[in-house]
């Protein structure tokens, strides 16, 4: 059911976009095989693994706040539904306004 | 000195702290000040769920046992979160979209709202979640007993169980509370979720202080950490710092898995999320807040390994390192970090089963009670969701109280996480499934479920009960009936796994296998193909769900049933709201599909979907989607194109009608500008005549002309030019007669030749002036025809003089040639002048067309308009021959079966 008038060819922010929701869909590939070369080495865990594994892990966390910056500003500036108000009865995140 | 009283004390006044923080959030949120309360960071905390007392202390053990491991139940959870756009947000928009109040919810909506779902994640999650809270029980009684063991000379040693009653009878009253204060549309708890913010910081803090302590304080900053981890490393048993690549792979999936799956999880995840926000902030601040617990785990257990005496518990080093150093306040501080993370986790799973719970199993057995009863039964439904959730949630308690003190709070309880974990995790393939293909069914996920859950209990569960329990050391060592293969922890004799392991790569390799091959063979219901259209498409449309029309429903039953769950007032105002969208007045709107649709999901905010389907098709009395409904969506979208296309052809419709109405305009204009060349034409030719017919007889009149010839010249003149005004006016009245189709045909046999002859005797004077001659195949001519042919003969005559008049050349030859082709007679008229110039080919035919005045002498230029006009009575034709020798024109004409004359000339007696 997806719409069949999807432009081919995007303008340039819109594209710089995809490319963002790209990168986000990577980077969890990127952690896995981060955490899965320490496995490559053998032999006991010296403080040079243990440092490998946290700034790996540090590194994952401040590539997701430079992709969540610029996917989040987007999702704020499209609500998708809901508002932010959601207590109230008559909040229908998908109902027709 | 701390003693038990401060301690319990401290204890208490933060219980009450959490208890008004909770209190002043409920009463910010119901006055819609929730900015700050559904702020991203409120958010993310609360995910901290994640970090129970297993974590909190439960981590330092597993470091100080088995190196860096532990950092896998965090790695785990980091990985969903950077990855969210991937899976957390199709998920959270599902959850949004939905109304869904908890997995269970989740998936049974997914599968066609199936309660038989709803029942068996339900089941899952309370016999996974059951020894978990126990574990947190056992975490806070143990850090009680710590402090009372380390100054057993001022204290009475509290009794362990008293004080777990104790703590599950507080945490059931605050999470009754607060959790089930209000019974709201979107299951959100803002003062749950602000009391687990407040814990979340707490937690932090607390690790990161006696960690902060413990590295400069005591361990000799970083220098020092790193000579005492080499020195724990060396003392470690064979092994057991190295990376076991099954247990880090398997342990990192499994934490992945189980923070999607955990009831508790979900709750705050995907229920209490507010918007797309906080996700995206929490995708990088969750994995920093794991970072940041996990960054001072190492340095804490090998420090503990130093210098603690051998013996020491490793689980509990978080409390007892500072109490090792007569830190109080610190210990007090860890003391409440690990409260804070059995408290939060406690409440919120707590919360998350009793809406399982109560919305699965006790509302479905409660409404099949009362099968077939009117809206007005359920009168009593809110206070009986009430209810069933706050029994839910003591019952949940009790059983986590009672599982502790059965299984003695030993070291088996110590290892129920992971278990605990791996059985939650069965859900997954059923949820991500769900989420992301559209051919799994629910007979799929039911079969796929079971299986998981059996291998999983089988191979796990019952086997952490140790040799006393259910399984015998001989079974476990030999399998059932000393059947090897079916041996529990080497199930297929796969044998070289960790247990855990074995029993997660087992039980969802063949849940995976079983669900997928069930889903292929099976075929959904309308309603499951529906529900897993919007699943799985959430994120190209988020549109609303339509389908059903009922005609027999009243909005007025509806509007009973729904005060009844969802208190009165909100049940008004949502009517009215409705209504007033659709454009009425009061608080009942029509019951359109829209309107059933948007009931529905309000409902199932408050007593999940399964249910809220339930009660609904109850009062409508249509319990499914029947394929009609899904074929009246189909439609919907077809008509919606179909509507497109007609638009189109339309718009191109009327594109052709306005450029027609513009031909049209054109047409007319050039036919105004006709007219009015027509009447200056006539009026110039009617002048030249009269001007000399005055000016002669004016003379005559004077008697100008004295002399008798010249008077008889100018009588001959006036003669003259009256029989030229004569004729142009019987031309005029001729051509009349022939436009306006009043004119009467008088058919008749007659062969072409003779009509030739008359026409040439008729033109005999011209053509002697002219000196033409005229070539005729006469043997050609013997065509008899059945026409008017005096019409004929006056169109012949036309063409004769024109050509004697206007032939150009010297020697003026005319060929008259006469054929038949099929049916029809061609006369062709060709002379030998310079012929007609091809501008002027195309108005020749015209009125007062003259090509020059070099033989003005003649007519007025109405000759051949009015052949043209002839011809066109007698069903025929006459045009200009381009390319002959000279100027030719052509007639044709039918050679003359009757019935077109009978038609023509009885249209013209009526004109008459």
């Amino acid at each position: 059911m997806r719409s069949p008038r999807e432009p081919l060819f995007l303008a340039r922010q819109s594209y710089r976009r995809r490319r963002i929701e790209d990168a986000a869909r990577l980077l969890p590939l990127l952690g896995v095989v981060l955490f899965l070369l320490p496995l490559m080495v053998g032999g006991a865990i010296g403080s040079v693994r243990v440092a490998f594994v946290f700034s790996s892990w540090f590194f994952l966390i401040l590539s997701a706040f430079v992709l969540a910056r610029h996917l989040g500003r987007d999702a704020g500036q499209r609500p998708t539904g809901s508002q932010s108000a959601p207590d109230g009865p008559s909040d229908d995140p998908a109902g027709p306004r | 000195m701390l003693t038990f009283n401060t301690l319990v004390g401290v204890c208490l006044l933060y219980v009450i702290m959490l208890f008004v923080v909770a209190f002043v959030a409920d009463k910010r949120a119901r006055r819609s000040k929730v900015r700050f309360l559904t702020s991203p960071m409120i958010y993310t905390l609360s995910l901290s769920v994640y970090c129970t007392a297993w974590t909190f202390y439960g981590a330092v053990g597993n470091a100080a046992r088995s190196g860096l491991e532990y950092v896998t139940i965090y790695l785990g959870p980091t990985l969903v979160m950077i990855g969210w756009w991937w899976f957390l947000r199709k998920l959270v928009r599902v959850g949004r979209s939905q109304r869904v109040t908890s997995i269970a919810d989740l998936v049974s909506s997914r599968y066609g709202k199936s309660n038989l779902l709803g029942v068996l994640v339900t089941l899952i999650a309370v016999i996974g979640t059951t020894p978990y809270i126990a574990l947190q029980l056992q975490s806070v009684t143990l850090s009680f007993a710590v402090f009372a063991r380390d100054r057993s000379a001022g204290w009475v040693i509290p009794d362990l169980e008293q004080t777990a009653i104790w703590v599950a009878g507080g945490l059931a009253l605050f999470t009754i509370l607060f959790g089930t204060r209000n019974l709201d549309v979107n299951e959100r708890h803002h003062g749950v979720v602000t009391a687990i913010a407040v814990e979340a910081v707490v937690k932090l803090v607390a690790l990161m202080a006696v960690g902060i302590f413990v590295v400069w304080g005591i361990g000799g900053g970083a220098q020092g950490i790193s000579a005492a981890m080499e020195q724990a490393i060396q003392a470690a048993p064979e092994g057991a710092w190295s990376l076991q690549g099954g247990r880090w792979v398997g342990l990192t999936f499994l934490s992945a898995a189980a923070f999607l799956t955990l009831p508790r999880m979900f709750q705050v995840l995907v229920v209490e999320n507010v918007d797309e926000r906080q996700l995206a902030t929490a995708s990088w601040a969750f994995p920093l807040y794991l970072f940041l617990m996990s960054l001072f785990v190492i340095p804490i257990a090998v420090v503990g390994l130093a210098i603690l005496p051998k013996g020491e518990n490793p689980d509990l080093f978080v409390l007892t390192l500072p109490l090792y150093f007569e830190q109080d306040g610190l210990a007090m501080l860890a003391f409440l970090g690990g409260f804070s993370s059995a408290t939060s986790m406690v409440i919120v799973a707590s919360i998350a089963l009793a809406t399982m719970v109560s919305n699965h199993i006790i509302m479905p057995i409660w409404l099949s009670t009362r099968l077939g009863v009117g809206a007005s039964e359920y009168r009593d439904a809110r206070q009986i969701l009430l209810s069933a959730r706050r029994l839910s949630i003591v019952g949940i308690l009790a059983l986590g109280y009672f599982y502790y003190r059965i299984s003695g709070g030993g070291a088996a309880l110590a290892a129920i996480g992971l278990i605990s974990f791996a059985g939650v995790a069965q859900v997954l393939p059923a949820m991500a499934g769900g989420l992301f293909w559209r051919g799994a069914s629910r007979s799929g996920a039911v079969a796929g479920l079971i299986t998981g859950f059996a291998i999983w209990a089988y191979t796990l569960f019952l086997p952490s009960f140790g040799e006393a329990g259910v399984m015998s050391a001989a079974m476990l060592a030999d399998g059932p009936w000393g059947i090897a293969a079916l041996r529990p922890q080497a199930l297929f004799g796969v044998d070289g796994l960790d247990p855990v392991v074995h029993a997660l790569f087992w039980s969802l390799i063949l849940n995976c296998a079983v669900f997928v091959l069930i889903s292929l063979l099976s075929f959904p219901s309308p309603l499951e193909r529906l529900q897993a259209a919007q699943f799985v498409n959430v994120l190209d449309h988020s549109g609303p769900t339509r389908g059903r029309s009922f005609n027999a429903a009243t909005s007025e039953d509806l509007l009973v049933m729904a005060q009844q769950i969802m208190g009165s007032d909100q049940a008004q105002a949502w009517f009215q709201a409705q209504a007033e969208q659709q454009g009425k007045q009061g608080y009942l709107p029509d019951t359109t599909p829209d309107f059933i649709g948007r009931l529905e999901r309000e409902l199932s905010g408050l007593v999940g979907t399964a249910t809220a389907h339930a009660m609904i098709a109850q009062i409508l009395g249509g319990a499914t989607v029947s394929v009609d409904d899904l074929l009246a969506v189909a439609d919907e979208t077809q008509q919606m194109l179909e509507q497109t296309s007609q638009m189109e052809a339309k718009q191109l419709e009327l594109t052709t009608t306005a450029r027609q109405l513009s031909e049209v305009n054109e047409k007319l204009t050039q036919l105004s500008i006709q007219k009015d060349a027509f009447l200056s034409q006539i009026s110039h030719e009617l002048r030249t005549p009269m001007t000399s017919i005055r000016a002669f007889s004016e003379i005559l009149r004077d008697g100008g002309a004295d002399d008798p010839e010249a008077a008889a010249r100018h009588a001959s003149i006036i003669h003259d030019e009256s029989v030229r005004l004569t004729r142009l006016l019987d031309d005029l009245l001729d051509l009349s007669v022939l436009e306006n189709g009043q004119v009467q045909l008088y058919p008749r046999r007659e062969v072409v030749r003779d009509v030739l002859d008359r026409a040439i005797a008729a033109t005999s004077s011209v053509i002697d002036q002219e000196k033409m001659h005229i070539h005729r195949n006469r043997s050609d001519e013997g065509i008899a025809l059945y026409t008017d042919t005096d019409r004929l003969a006056q169109v012949f005559i036309n063409l004769i003089s024109n050509a004697a008049k206007y032939c150009d050349a010297k020697d003026k030859r005319l060929a008259i040639r006469v054929r038949q082709r099929g049916g029809r007679l061609q006369v062709d008229f060709v002379d030998n002048g310079s012929g007609v110039p091809l501008e002027s080919q195309s108005m020749i035919f015209e009125k007062f067309s003259r090509l020059s005045d070099q033989a003005a002498a003649g007519g007025a230029g109405l000759g051949l308009a009015i052949c043209r006009e002839i011809m066109d009575k007698l069903d025929g034709s006459i045009t200009y021959l381009p390319g002959q020798s000279g100027a030719a024109f052509r007639v044709t004409l039918p050679i003359g079966t009757h019935s077109p004359f009978g038609r023509t000339s009885s249209l013209g007696i009526n004109h008459l």
